[in-house]
């Protein structure tokens, strides 16, 4: 019984924590499934949360409110989606090139204005107390804990989570219903495939696509906060340490939907949560797993997810070609 | 608004550049002035700690070799129309070989180990390079994405040998032991006292003439040769590179591991010239910067060694700057870099309405 009870709250530590290793990814994966549906090719997510993360941790340490640090995140990481997306909608640039611009503008950024105001060599100062997101207790998770499967998981693994989590679950939600049943997400998905269509039907084109790429700023924010204000306490100079790509393979592993990405992004989320767990473990066999194995394990599995060894995806039709409207 | 403009050609490899990197400089400015500092006494610092002593030409030309490097291996994917974001891990890969060879056999006369570990270095790195260029070609994987993913991959590598594998027991720190005499790269300031002129000391050493001889290969194959023709036209359009006989797959491997190759160059000035072992982050952003030398340089060998020494010259006045002005950082020339990969990449469109509505009607078709 004993060891019952060992492995299930094992399980459950692994699981809760899978779930908050996954956020930042599965709003990144959002953030990038609203930008390519409607047709702009977003590489640039790695920047917007680290840009997002910068700013909502300067903020909440200048103003001690967790709040308002998403608020200055979310900001910041909407004006870089803007940058990109006047690059790429209004001056029909290369998409990519901008993303990449934007990667390196926001690692630029964050150093050099980190080090300006702080002088930490580009970290800000710990958050502390009302700073950081407190976690959130559930309704009824306390009664419903003594239930055999369901009860852990929903007191352990749900429930007790900073309120970013929960945001980015609903946003999962949002986005499934908005894309599949409503005019906004039928339009969206017809301007990422026949954007001459919906300019026939007169609607606008680049109104169309800078909505979407304002949302996926704002869903950026959402997940570069996270990052900084919950789970670190404070930012690090280049935290987001290539999740924001990860994010992208994990979008075309999930076909461009959101439950699926969802399931990909926690995936993902377990695979560190249990490299984590693994680290100088001894496989049987006496093998030691070296530490550096467990760390490029998501790269690497990024790498075999596009390779197409897990099924062959297919973009929108129009994704990463400028509109003309005159074509 | 979407007419397509044909500038006059001068303008479009000249003026367009030159006009987008003045905003990028401007846009520069602001943020300097936004952290408190003055743009104009930035700039004369600038100036003076990269071109106002034979010792900081020096040091300009040392940083200029490694993105002469970087600029090339990005322009080289640009002409078969992929992005190359993985110099960073190429050039650590063609350290890992260039190491290899030095560590091995470096009891044999330098004119036979320098050759080899520069090899080795173009062809760990080629390998580096290849291997996304394969995925992008027969699996359809983005080359960007994969490049990115093969960075961290490369990163977390070298540490995983230089901790366990290839590392000194009698350092600390995770690198190897330093290369024998024999298989160091001089430096050009040596050799200039062996002949009898008396040159300062600095790192600068015979990969920037190695850089230059490269920068006129790229010329030559890609302007001169049928391959380069062949590149080229994959990069124009694949589906008239299929009607002329020529295989996009095979080109698009093949550039890409060219690519790789070039990016390795990085790792022998790095390595085998100025650090003589092999260590953690050699390649230190210079592989990024590298895209915004390429795209400055309008992919051209020329515009490369041009935009290159540019920004040879930011990063040596930018560590002058940071000794007077502490707040300014190197990452100051990231943020250059950033803007300018914006500027001259996806804004290009931008800055070609606007030089052509200050050309004069003539001029512009």
């Amino acid at each position: 019984m004993d060891t019952l009870s060992d492995v299930s709250t094992l399980t459950a530590v692994i699981l809760a924590s899978a779930l908050r290793l996954s956020v930042p990814l599965i709003a990144a994966c959002l953030a990038g499934l609203w930008s390519e549906r409607s047709g702009v090719v977003d590489i640039g997510l790695e920047g917007k949360m680290l840009i997002a993360a910068f700013a909502s941790a300067a903020a909440a340490y200048a103003t001690h409110s967790a709040w308002i640090g998403l608020g200055a995140g979310i900001l910041a990481s909407v004006a870089f989606a803007l940058l990109h997306g006047f690059a790429a909608i209004s001056q029909r640039g290369n998409q990519i090139v901008s993303g990449v611009a934007i990667n390196l503008l926001a690692a630029g950024l964050t150093a050099v204005i980190g080090n300006a105001w702080y002088g930490q060599g580009g970290r800000t100062p710990p958050l502390e107390g009302p700073a950081r997101f407190q976690d959130l207790v559930l309704p009824g998770a306390t009664v419903i804990k003594s239930v055999p499967v369901i009860g852990p998981l929903y007191a352990d693994v749900l429930s007790g989570n900073p309120v970013p989590v929960y945001l980015t679950l609903i946003a999962v939600a949002l986005t499934s219903f908005v894309m599949a049943r409503t005019r906004f997400g039928l339009r969206l998905r017809a301007v990422g495939n026949y954007p001459g269509a919906v300019d026939t039907a007169g609607v606008s084109v680049a109104l169309l696509r800078y909505r979407a790429v304002i949302i996926s700023g704002v869903l950026c924010g959402i997940g570069g906060t996270y990052l900084s204000v919950s789970q670190a306490a404070g930012f690090l100079p280049l935290m987001t340490a290539g999740k924001g790509f990860i994010a992208l393979a994990a979008l075309i592993f999930a076909h461009w939907r959101a439950w699926p990405a969802l399931g990909a992004c926690l995936l993902f989320g377990l695979l560190d949560a249990v490299s984590i767990r693994l680290q100088g473990a001894v496989l049987p066999g006496s093998i030691s797993v070296p530490v550096q194995a467990i760390q490029a394990l998501p790269y690497l599995m990024t790498v075999i997810l596009l390779a197409g060894f897990v099924g062959r995806a297919i973009p929108p039709r129009a994704s990463g070609i400028p509109y003309v409207k005159e074509r | 608004m979407s007419t397509p403009i044909d500038l006059p050609r001068w303008a479009d490899i000249g003026l367009v550049p030159a006009v987008a990197t003045v905003a990028a400089f401007l846009v520069a400015g602001l943020v300097v002035m936004s952290i408190g500092e003055s743009p104009l006494e930035a700039t004369r610092i600038l100036i003076e700690g990269s071109l106002g002593s034979a010792e900081g030409i020096g040091f300009t030309l040392y940083y200029a070799t490694n993105f002469i490097f970087a600029g090339l291996a990005v322009a080289v994917a640009f002409h078969a129309g992929l992005f190359n974001i993985g110099a960073e891990g190429q050039a650590t890969l063609g350290g890992l070989g260039a190491a290899l060879v030095a560590l091995s056999l470096d009891w044999l006369p330098g004119f036979v180990v320098l050759p080899l570990a520069i090899l080795a270095a173009a062809a760990f790195g080629a390998l580096w390079g290849f291997i996304p260029g394969y995925l992008q070609a027969k699996r359809g994987s983005h080359v960007v994405i994969t490049t990115i993913m093969f960075n961290f991959l490369a990163a977390i590598l070298i540490v995983y040998l230089l901790v366990n594998v290839m590392g000194n027991p009698k350092s600390m720190a995770p690198e190897t032991r330093n290369f024998g005499p024999n298989a160091h790269l001089p430096f050009i300031h040596a050799l200039a006292q062996a002949m009898g002129l008396n040159m300062p000391a600095t790192p600068l050493n015979l990969s920037f003439p190695l850089a230059l001889l490269a920068a006129f290969g790229v010329w030559l194959l890609i302007y001169r040769s049928r391959l380069g023709y062949a590149i080229r036209t994959v990069g124009a359009s694949p589906a008239a590179a299929v009607y002329a006989g020529v295989s996009p797959e095979r080109i698009t491997m093949l550039t890409m591991a060219l690519s790789g190759s070039l990016a390795a160059g990085l790792a022998v000035n790095e390595v085998l010239g100025v650090q003589q072992h092999l260590l953690l982050e050699f390649t230190s952003g210079y592989g990024f910067v590298g895209i915004a030398v390429a795209l400055m340089g309008r992919a051209h060998p020329v515009g490369v060694v041009l935009a290159a020494l540019l920004f040879g010259m930011l990063y040596q006045g930018g560590a002058e700057l940071s000794f007077d002005h502490p707040a300014i950082t190197r990452d100051m020339v990231t943020v250059i870099g950033g803007v300018l990969i914006l500027f001259a990449g996806a804004l290009d469109g931008l800055f070609r309405r606007a030089v052509a509505l200050v050309l004069p009607r003539r001029l512009v078709a």
